[in-house]
């Protein structure tokens, strides 16, 4: 199986590719259209504010390829943060319009108590409903999360999971062949690990 | 549940760990490469790397040491040491950095956070602060010129950088660094609560308890240390440790109360 790890000048894409690859996988980090039509899964990671995100996929001309190999293709995806985040109708961060795939909108985070912004820690996850995806994990392990917006208002029956900082939010989210974490899986230790393997070898149907 | 980050700092001088006791007495620790392994094995939140010598020498932390921390760490780091350019910021975070951190710069140029800020987000951008206190009791920031109108205001530059657009600022206390004798908790509650983005507590965590008061009491995001993570006992031997699964459980449980 190939991954490929879209590259579109967003963040730290290293991260994600050193655990892929120690995770023994076939992964490359790539903004070429025909590594994203060669690979079986799509990682699409990213930090960095959601207009500069969706402009630098428009810019690096990948917005049709990833729609196609994900919609026509079927073909998995997974976004990490602010890859998450435009899978989205759209962000109060900007302007731009996200992929629209998950009904869903992203707000800021709303300051009400002694909690700072951005949400930057270690934090556990509460699932929605019971997905392969996380087989092995449990309500006690701990992901690391790094953001200022999140989802909100997200169709219930797309909610993999909620997490708690100030108040409940959506951190992740699935429809179909389409995956979205707000933490970040490939820098969350050994549950991180497992979530990403969980990824990679579910058989999508 | 939200947990506040336990954050092993590590001075490099060059390629090699070392630890000072306010800012001198430098002493050689280890490598570095061999320290993300155990603090890998101890699964630590978060590492962060300073280079304390790179702005003096006028280059940057290395990209070869990032490189290989970053192929070890299972966890997310910072690095900081001589970044004075969007240019240093991408190679760094090409090299596998979540974060960088910048401090020399960050006094004798406030706008380059804001460069930085819109270039890479927010929640990549940390500044570390210097402080100390004159002889008198008064707080200066270390690195800012002597004539700039905020050089014994903390506070006020604090709140400077959080209007600038970074996503987290360390605090570090020069008198206390290597004590181990608690953090100033005065100085790190007055800038934590002027702020609404995380600060990170540094310079004087000598017990678990420590970490306590700073985030109880001074309302710090995440606690840094040195030396209680390198050292071991009375004599200083170098052992590298961390907290346990119990005791990192029990400061989330305090923050909620």
């Amino acid at each position: 199986m190939k991954v490929v790890v879209i590259d579109y000048g967003m963040g730290n894409l290293r991260s994600v590719y050193n655990t892929v690859f120690r995770l023994g996988y076939s992964v490359k980090v790539s903004s070429e259209i025909c590594d994203i039509n060669n690979a079986d899964k799509i990682i699409l990671p990213g930090v960095g504010h959601f207009n500069n995100g969706m402009k630098n996929l428009t810019r690096f001309n990948l917005l049709d390829t990833i729609k196609e190999n994900v919609i026509t293709k079927q073909k998995p995806i997974l976004g990490i943060c602010l890859g998450m985040q435009m899978l989205a109708d759209f962000s109060e961060e900007g302007n731009q319009k996200g992929f629209g795939w998950i009904d869903s909108e992203v707000i800021s985070f709303n300051r009400i108590n002694h909690l700072k912004v951005p949400h930057m820690g270690w934090n556990t996850l509460d699932f929605g409903h019971k997905s392969p995806l996380f087989n092995g994990i449990n309500n006690q392990d701990e992901f690391y999360f790094a953001h200022t917006f999140h989802f909100n208002k997200t169709n219930k029956n797309q909610i993999l999971a909620t997490s708690n900082y100030i108040y409940d939010f959506t951190s992740a989210v699935t429809k179909e062949n389409i995956v979205g974490f707000q933490f970040h899986p490939e820098k969350s230790h050994e549950s991180g690990r497992i979530l990403l393997k969980n990824f990679l070898d579910y058989h999508y149907v | 549940m939200y947990r506040p980050r336990i954050i092993p700092v590590m001075l490099l001088k060059g390629e090699g760990l070392t630890k000072t006791i306010k800012f001198k007495n430098e002493r050689y620790i280890g490598d570095p490469i061999n320290a993300v392994k155990i603090f890998n094995d101890l699964r630590a939140d978060e590492l962060v790397f300073l280079d304390i010598l790179a702005s003096k020498e006028k280059r940057t932390i290395s990209l070869d040491l990032i490189r290989e921390v970053g192929e070890e760490a299972n966890m997310p780091f910072a690095a900081g040491g001589g970044i004075k350019s969007i240019q240093n910021i991408k190679e760094i975070i090409n090299a596998g950095a979540e974060k960088v951190i910048i401090n020399t710069a960050a006094c004798l140029n406030i706008d380059f956070i804001e460069k930085a800020s819109n270039e890479f987000g927010k929640s990549t951008i940390v500044v570390c602060i210097d402080i100390k206190k004159s002889k008198f009791g008064k707080y200066k920031i270390l690195n800012l010129p002597r004539t700039h109108p905020l050089k014994n205001n903390p506070i006020e530059f604090a709140k400077l950088i959080e209007l600038k657009g970074a996503g987290e600022i360390i605090v570090q206390s020069v008198d206390n660094d290597g004590v181990m004798k608690g953090y100033d908790y005065k100085l790190l509650k007055t800038v934590s609560d002027a702020v609404s983005i995380p600060v990170i507590s540094l310079g004087g965590a000598g017990s678990i308890s420590d970490f306590e008061k700073a985030i109880n009491n001074s309302h710090v995001s995440a606690v840094g240390a040195g030396s209680l993570f390198i050292y071991h006992g009375s004599r200083r031997g170098i052992l590298i440790n961390y907290l346990n699964y119990e005791e990192k459980n029990h400061l989330k449980i305090q923050q909620n109360e």
